[in-house]
């Protein structure tokens, strides 16, 4: 497949340059937004995806928020800047959770533009919050790479988000919500998108042991290297065969050692699938940043749209959407009206999975504050 | 084979399926870059993995109809020079979809705050058009430009692409971020480029510390990785407690600023008591219909009033930010939250200490850290007496909850 070049790129015959670093962010800041830099006075939200800033110099700026589906072609994203250079003198942002937002200083452009970027990009308007009435849109689903991109997905990413947020799809764009929502997704355990403090998380989760092809590892795998790659001591050489045994009790089926060594694949079409975890939060507003509790310990992988898992979120979103009071997120509900009370409401079903028996998080965690609130 | 514009694309019954819906799909959007990368070669322009994208689309249909991923780890790629920043991906199906043998994702260092001109966006599309997959995440999940897809031998020309990009694009240069046991690339929120709530600049801030530990940034050498994230306030928009090892939280330590005006003109909208005096978590609010009274020795700064109230309330002018360490997600010792380690740190000092710190932490976790220990887990380990000494630290009660609940002290300095 390697393409035969006669003549050189310039690209091949540089010196490499190292430790640059990022452009300055001060070069990607709209006039405006450079001119009021630390001046603002205050926000209001015009309309879901709209808010409008204004700074103690009375000047005016609108961002215009759209949701994406984060995996992007470069022929969209050249798509995006056209938009932004008719609208927005060339300046926009990401923001945390996928969206894109796009900076304007003249309000009369804002419907255009949402019109124009639904039409060029269908992305849709949305994911902000009103919070002086309470009133809330549901934000993008912050993801993974799953079976686009990594070796130990448990499931899909992109997929499942995108089945959710179609199910979803008026959240976003409307508010609907009493408070805020954060839903994210992390395709295995090792949870690179960190979705441990979510309102709402959904979490891949292999759960069957390694299968070790001996043969595969003779062949393929350093043994000394995949041993060390366990994080819970689960692996052991064995010298003799020239191979690795396996205690099926310390393993935690992290998919560490099938990243060292493809010898010993993790994946299990029948058994991974995906896990859902509620009420965690990581603001400080009213209530203590809380971890994710297990609500749902699998459900199992059914692609192309995963039916089950949509359902089963949008029945816990709904639940809490009916019965939380004005900015009550899902942690601060279900501290009011208990846990016995969630699992009545949403009928999901309490059984002893749910019941923590991982004994390595040290109790002494638990004394330590994991908020910056306190008093002086 | 469907044909688009002229271009054959692959069957893909399962993934047709998600392109259906009204929310953007990334089936589309591997789909768009087949065609337009195959239209732009025929139409004459350099580009070294025509069909990376159709690649994608073959290996996607597979693991959707065999329900399990197709890609495997395999070996360290890197560009000469770092350590970190390139993850190599290799396709289990080499014979049947040569396409996407190699699949190595970049990652790209952004600018601050996700700030962009179209003009530094295009660069990274020009790059990636030429010597890459034309597939991109905006952004990673730790705040990277991820570029999804090259093969090996292109990585060296992509990053010198980037590297010199003013000179050879006409655009805006770009570096790799980190991967592996590294600094990862910091990440900070919109701060004072557009929000009033932010109790320092969180902008600079990570623009500096990316700038001073770029080596830390690009060389892996420590037991594991570690992430550094600016939020400028409580409410904390980059999650900077769930997902940094050292979280720079904005705070303040005086009264928060009332324009009572401003409240009576809420009031007219809003029910003050509902929305704000009732959920102020320790009841330091009160209203009379005229005037909002808060008793700052009661607040505990969770932003709560000020959120519902932006033109109003602010925050106070003796401003800073408190520290939180050892944040990650779940493996080994299972997930956490950061737990205060700086109660506060005045604005004007803020990025000295915050060097100082992490270079002493650095060194600690590197000399006493075990493979694949984060540094929570270490302090755990060690006790936060010892972890106090390393930041030259005193215990504040603000660092727990409470006091431990067992007289079991380890009274080590008695028993040298
Ligand atoms: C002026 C601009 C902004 C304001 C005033 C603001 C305000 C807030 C508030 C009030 C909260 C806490 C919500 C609560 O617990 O009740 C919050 C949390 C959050 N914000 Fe923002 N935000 C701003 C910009 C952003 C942007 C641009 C993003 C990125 C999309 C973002 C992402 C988040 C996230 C992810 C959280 C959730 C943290 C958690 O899980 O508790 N924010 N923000
Ligand atoms: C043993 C543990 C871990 C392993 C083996 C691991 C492995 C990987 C791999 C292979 C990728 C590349 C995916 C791809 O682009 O193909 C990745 C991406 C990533 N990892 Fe991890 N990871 C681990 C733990 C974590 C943790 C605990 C975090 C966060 C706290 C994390 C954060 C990330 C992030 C942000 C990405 C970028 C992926 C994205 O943006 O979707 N990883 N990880
Ligand atoms: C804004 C107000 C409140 C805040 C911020 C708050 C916060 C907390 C926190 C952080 C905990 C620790 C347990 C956990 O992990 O969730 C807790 C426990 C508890 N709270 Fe609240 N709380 C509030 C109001 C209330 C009210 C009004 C009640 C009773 C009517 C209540 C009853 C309890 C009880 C019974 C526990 C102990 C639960 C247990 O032992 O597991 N709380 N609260
Ligand atoms: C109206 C306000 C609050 C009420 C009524 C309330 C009530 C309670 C109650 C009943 C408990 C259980 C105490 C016990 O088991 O002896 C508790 C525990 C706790 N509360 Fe609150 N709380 C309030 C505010 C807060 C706030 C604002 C925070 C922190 C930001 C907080 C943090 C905690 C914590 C961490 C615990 C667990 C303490 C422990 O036992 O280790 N509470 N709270
Ligand atoms: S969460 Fe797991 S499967 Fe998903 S990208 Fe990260 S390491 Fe890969
Ligand atoms: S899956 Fe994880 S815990 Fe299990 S043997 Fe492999 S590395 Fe160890
Ligand atoms: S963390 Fe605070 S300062 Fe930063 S964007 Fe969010 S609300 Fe504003
Ligand atoms: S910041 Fe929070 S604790 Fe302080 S007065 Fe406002 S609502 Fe109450």
């Amino acid at each position: 497949m390697v393409a035969q070049e006669v003549e050189k790129e310039p690209e091949e015959t540089l010196q490499p340059k190292t430790d640059f670093g990022p452009p300055h962010y001060e070069i990607m800041l709209h006039p405006v937004v450079k001119k009021n830099y630390g001046k603002w006075a205050y926000h209001e939200a015009v309309r879901p995806g709209v808010i409008k800033r204004v700074a103690e110099s009375g000047d005016v700026i609108y961002t215009v928020r759209f949701g994406t589906p984060r995996l992007l072609s470069i022929y969209t994203v050249r798509e995006i800047c056209e938009i932004a250079d008719k609208y927005c003198d060339g300046y926009l942002r990401f923001t945390s959770r996928h969206n894109v937002e796009f900076i304007l200083t003249d309000p009369d452009k804002i419907e255009p533009l949402i019109k124009e970027v639904q039409e060029k990009l269908g992305f849709p308007c949305g994911g902000t919050r009103d919070t002086t009435n309470a009133k809330y849109c549901l934000s993008n689903i912050i993801h993974t790479q799953g079976w686009v991109h990594c070796h130990t997905p448990a499931t899909d990413a992109s997929g499942i988000v995108k089945s959710v947020m179609d199910e979803l799809y008026d959240y976003f764009t409307d508010y609907k919500l009493p408070a805020q929502c954060r839903i994210s997704l992390a395709c295995c355990a090792n949870m690179c998108g960190a979705v441990h403090a979510s309102d709402i998380s959904i979490v891949g989760v292999h759960r069957k042991v390694p299968k070790i092809d001996d043969d595969a590892v003779r062949r393929t795998c350093e043994i000394p290297s995949t041993v060390a790659a366990c994080p819970t001591g689960a692996l052991k050489p064995d010298m003799k065969r020239k191979t690795v045994v396996l205690d099926k009790d310390k393993c935690m089926y992290c998919g560490n050692c099938y990243t060292m060594c493809p010898g010993m694949p993790i994946f299990d079409p029948d058994n991974d699938g995906v896990a859902i975890l509620v009420a965690g939060k990581v603001s400080d507003a009213r209530y203590p940043p809380q971890l994710s509790k297990v609500v749902v310990p699998w459900i199992g992988n059914n692609p192309p749209r995963w039916p089950e898992v949509v359902q089963t979120i949008k029945k816990i979103l709904e639940t809490w959407a009916t019965h939380a009071e004005k900015y009550e997120r899902i942690a601060e509900w279900v501290h009011r009206i208990g846990w016995e009370r969630f699992f009545e409401l949403t009928g999901l079903e309490f059984t002893e999975k749910l019941i923590d028996d991982y004994k390595r998080t040290p109790y002494i965690y638990a004394s330590y504050r994991t908020s910056a609130a306190f008093r002086w | 084979m469907p044909v688009v514009d002229g271009v054959e694309l692959p069957e893909t019954p399962l993934l047709d399926e998600l392109e259906k819906g009204p929310w953007p799909s990334f089936v589309k959007e591997i789909k768009k870059t087949a065609i337009e990368q195959e239209k732009a070669m025929k139409a004459g322009k350099k580009i070294k993995l025509p069909g990376a994208a159709k690649g994608l689309l073959k290996v996607l249909e597979l693991a959707y109809k065999d329900k399990r991923t197709h890609w495997k780890h395999g070996g360290i790629v890197s560009v000469i020079g770092y350590g970190g920043g390139v993850i190599g991906r290799y396709c289990d199906l080499e014979d049947q979809i040569p396409e996407v043998w190699h699949f190595h994702t970049i990652r790209i260092n952004m600018p601050a705050g996700w700030f962009y001109t179209t003009k530094a966006l295009r660069t990274i599309c020009d790059v990636w058009e030429k010597w890459g997959s034309g597939l991109t995440n905006f952004h990673g999940s730790t705040g990277d430009i991820i570029l999804l897809g090259t093969r090996t031998e292109y990585l060296q020309p992509c990053a010198n692409a980037l590297a010199y990009a003013d000179q050879l694009y006409g655009g805006v240069p770009f570096d790799i971020g980190g991967s592996g046991s590294d600094l990862r690339t910091p990440s900070a929120c919109m701060g004072p480029a557009l929000c009033e709530f932010a109790c320092y600049d969180t902008l600079k801030a990570c623009y500096e510390f990316t700038m001073r530990y770029q080596n830390e940034l690009h060389r892996p050498m420590w037991p594991y990785k570690f992430k550094i994230k600016c939020s400028g306030c409580p409410n904390d928009c980059v999650a900077a407690k769930a997902r940094s090892d050292f979280a720079i939280i904005g705070t303040w330590k005086d009264e928060i600023q009332i324009d009572q005006e401003a409240v009576r003109e809420y009031a007219k909208v809003i029910d003050i008591e509902e929305h704000v005096v009732k959920k102020c978590p320790t009841k330091a609010i009160s209203w009379d219909g005229k005037e909002l009274k808060i008793n700052n020795r009661e607040c505990i700064r969770c932003m709560h009033c000020i959120n519902v109230l932006p033109k109003a309330l602010k925050p106070g002018k003796e401003r800073g930010a408190t520290i939180l360490i050892g944040g990650k997600a779940p493996f080994v010792d299972g997930a956490i939250i950061g737990w205060v380690a700086v109660p506060f740190i005045p604005e004007n000092e803020l990025i000295e200490k915050c060097c100082e710190m992490l270079e002493a932490i650095w060194e600690w976790w590197d000399e006493e850290g075990k493979f694949r220990e984060r540094v929570g887990e270490l302090i755990w380990r060690k006790g936060m007496d010892e972890f106090l000494k390393v930041i030259n630290q005193k215990a504040d009660v603000r660092m727990v909850y409470a006091p431990r609940n067992n007289p079991f002290i380890f009274w080590r300095e008695l028993n040298e």
